[in-house]
């Protein structure tokens, strides 16, 4: 019989799923209230060189002594070596992780989840519909879009908060307007600073500026449940088949890998067949919005 | 698969033969129920015991199990526990056998669980053919019969009990007693075919699973779900006696005055309010009548969308421990029963 003190058989330390990789938070960056973007990188080059993700797959993230929980990626594999994590301090674990300093450790375990269906979104043209904080989980998706050009239609990015100080990567995004191979489309709900220089109206405004094809096009939203029940109605108005119209759901987990059961909905594990859900999904499947 | 006979006089001899092959945990008499529990003396084991309190997963995914210890500096360190160690389970009924074939899978897949995997590995399973009663539905989940998850399987033939040779280990364990099975005979198999038949009759319960998850899609608005959530107490003793919930915690302790500690998993129940709940406060199953619908549309329906069957063997543990008495069948039943009066 083993001891306390002895090794761990070799199995636990060659194929252990739950098994966090130790790595430092490299900067810190507030976006809005009570969010910040952690930038991390793996101590291991093992690890930084092997890590890869598809937009819309999340990290296991644990602080030692306070838990794991799972966060979705914000940067894209595209570019590699960091991992940014768009953070809103909500809970245990967010709570502890912003109490952390450039430089400390965090334990990160994944990518997992499914990921945006970029295979099956090349060739097309490809809406991303966020509003308010919904453009955390959009944002590795627009990157990677960018970052792979030439394997998509047209692009567009609409995106909606209530004032500009409320948007989410706003610097990054304003940058964006006018590059000529995205159209970039801002919006707030109300301008009090008087210098903002992009739209002014709701979000779902924002389809009167743009004419979308929707048989070859797909369309990425997230948002609170007033973006979902306008811009969902948009869409279908417009012609977009359910299964076109792609959505990242949030859920509890504690493994991140099917065990666990925390994630479940209907008959589908968010960790494992989402956490990207398309729209025929999240209607069929029982307490799914 | 190579089949045997062991005598039953020679029983008690196999037994103490197969302590070689590891610690022997058996079903013990405990205030006039039974549990599996590591034997002091061979004639402590009931190998006619009708079901024990806790199923077996309690050895492969233990009820508090410490997955990592960590300290400042050295990050997150498997640990191992008592994971290696040899164990012989004596006695399991076919439908615990069954059941840890279901945990098989969900513990498999693309992401192996290497804690569970290798207490499976290290604990082998003598099954022990049952005789069902007032409780048992393991026939309509059509898990009253396994043939595979075990080391050995004994089927009662009367003076004999007929051996199943499940695996290479199975196969040492009879090869090390070799003197004491005998061959089988054309008579012994007539013999396992009638008790065969005399067993079927014995199931006083019958469940019809077909389609019940299409039941299930028609029947999730249904009042019946109402009724149950006002009578659940949210306790998770179904959960905890199922012999395939595996729901799991995970939850890291700081050993005091230090910044040590360790990772650890402990059972987990879908009836308990905190179930679905995430950070900032949304509760995805907030009422009761949400969470005990769960529990059955999981087991019956969405089980059965992810791996082929539904992760229930028809044990009737949750039948007994129960505290206001939601019964597994009564529910099936009335959801497959009852007729929805139209009125214009």
């Amino acid at each position: 019989m083993l001891s306390a003190t002895e090794a761990a058989p070799e199995v636990l330390a060659r194929a252990n799923p739950y098994q966090p990789h130790m790595a430092k938070i490299v900067r810190i960056q507030r976006l809005v209230e009570n969010h910040e973007l952690f930038t991390i990188r793996f101590l291991e080059d093992e690890m930084v060189r092997t890590f890869r993700h598809l937009p819309g797959q999340f990290v296991m993230l644990s602080i030692p002594g306070v838990g794991e929980a799972p966060i979705s990626i914000s940067s894209s594999s595209t570019r590699p070596e960091v991992l940014e994590l768009c953070v809103r301090k909500t809970g245990r674990v967010t709570n502890a992780l912003f109490r952390l300093r450039p430089n400390e450790l965090v334990g990160v375990r994944g990518p997992y989840g499914n990921g945006f269906p970029v295979r099956e979104i090349a060739g097309h043209d490809l809406l991303i519909a966020a509003g308010g904080l919904g453009m955390a989980p959009l944002r590795s998706l627009l990157w990677y879009a960018l970052d792979n050009r030439e394997k998509f239609g047209e692009l567009i990015l609409m995106y909606g908060s209530r004032t500009p100080a409320d948007m989410l990567f706003g610097e990054e995004l304003v940058s964006l307007v006018d590059r000529a191979d995205l159209k970039c489309l801002l919006t707030v709900d109300s301008d009090p600073t008087g210098v903002w220089n992009n739209r002014i109206g709701v979000l779902p405004k924002l389809f009167d500026y743009v004419k979308l094809e929707p048989a070859r096009t797909y369309a990425a939203v997230c948002g609170p449940p007033v973006v979902y029940r306008y811009v969902l109605e948009r869409l279908l108005d417009l012609g977009f088949s359910k299964d076109r119209i792609l959505m990242s759901l949030e859920r509890r987990m504690k493994c991140g890998v099917g065990k666990c059961g925390h994630c479940s909905v209907g008959y589908k594990y968010t960790c494992m067949q989402g956490p990207i859900f398309n729209y025929w999904d999240a209607i069929n499947l029982p307490e799914m919005i | 698969m190579k089949i045997l006979k062991l005598p039953k006089d020679k029983l008690d001899y196999f037994a103490s033969v197969v302590q070689s092959f590891g610690e022997v945990h058996a079903p013990v008499e405990q205030d006039g129920k039974f549990a599996f529990k590591r034997l002091a003396r061979w004639s402590e084991a009931r190998l006619d015991y009708d079901r024990t309190i806790l199923p077996p997963k309690k050895y492969f995914l233990p009820p508090r199990e410490t997955l990592f210890q960590f300290k400042p500096g050295a990050g997150y360190i498997p640990f191992a526990g008592d994971m290696e160690k040899k164990i012989v389970l004596f006695g399991v009924h076919a439908c615990d056998v069954y059941a840890l074939n279901i945990l098989d899978m969900v513990f498999g897949g693309k992401y192996p669980d290497p804690y569970y995997l290798e207490r499976r590995k290290n604990i082998a399973i003598i099954g022990v053919e049952c005789v069902p009663d007032a409780q048992c539905f393991c026939r309509s989940m059509r898990a009253d019969f396994v043939d595979h998850g075990f080391d050995l399987f004994f089927h009662d033939i009367g003076g004999y009990y007929l051996t199943m040779v499940g695996t290479a280990l199975g196969d040492d364990m009879v090869l090390a007693t070799r003197p004491l099975f005998e061959d089988v005979g054309a008579g012994d198999i007539d013999e396992y075919k009638r008790r065969s038949g005399e067993k079927r009759k014995k199931f006083q319960i019958e469940v019809e699973i077909r389609d019940l998850p299409e039941i299930f899609e028609m029947e999730y608005a249904s009042a019946i779900w109402n009724e149950l959530g006002e009578k659940c107490l949210s306790c998770g003793s179904c959960s905890a006696v199922c012999p395939t919930c595996y729901c799991f915690d995970v939850a890291d302790d700081v050993q005091l005055g230090t910044r040590a500690g360790g990772r650890t998993r402990t059972w987990d129940s879908c009836l308990f309010a905190t179930h679905a709940l995430v950070a900032g406060g949304e509760n995805f199953r907030k009422s009761r009548s949400s969470r005990v619908k769960f529990r059955f549309y999981h087991k019956q329906r969405g089980f059965v969308a992810e791996y082929g069957r539904p992760s229930c063997v028809g044990c009737g543990r949750c039948i007994s421990a129960c505290p206001v008495k939601i019964d597994v069948i009564k529910v099936l039943d009335t959801l497959r029963e009852m007729q929805h009066v139209v009125s214009h």
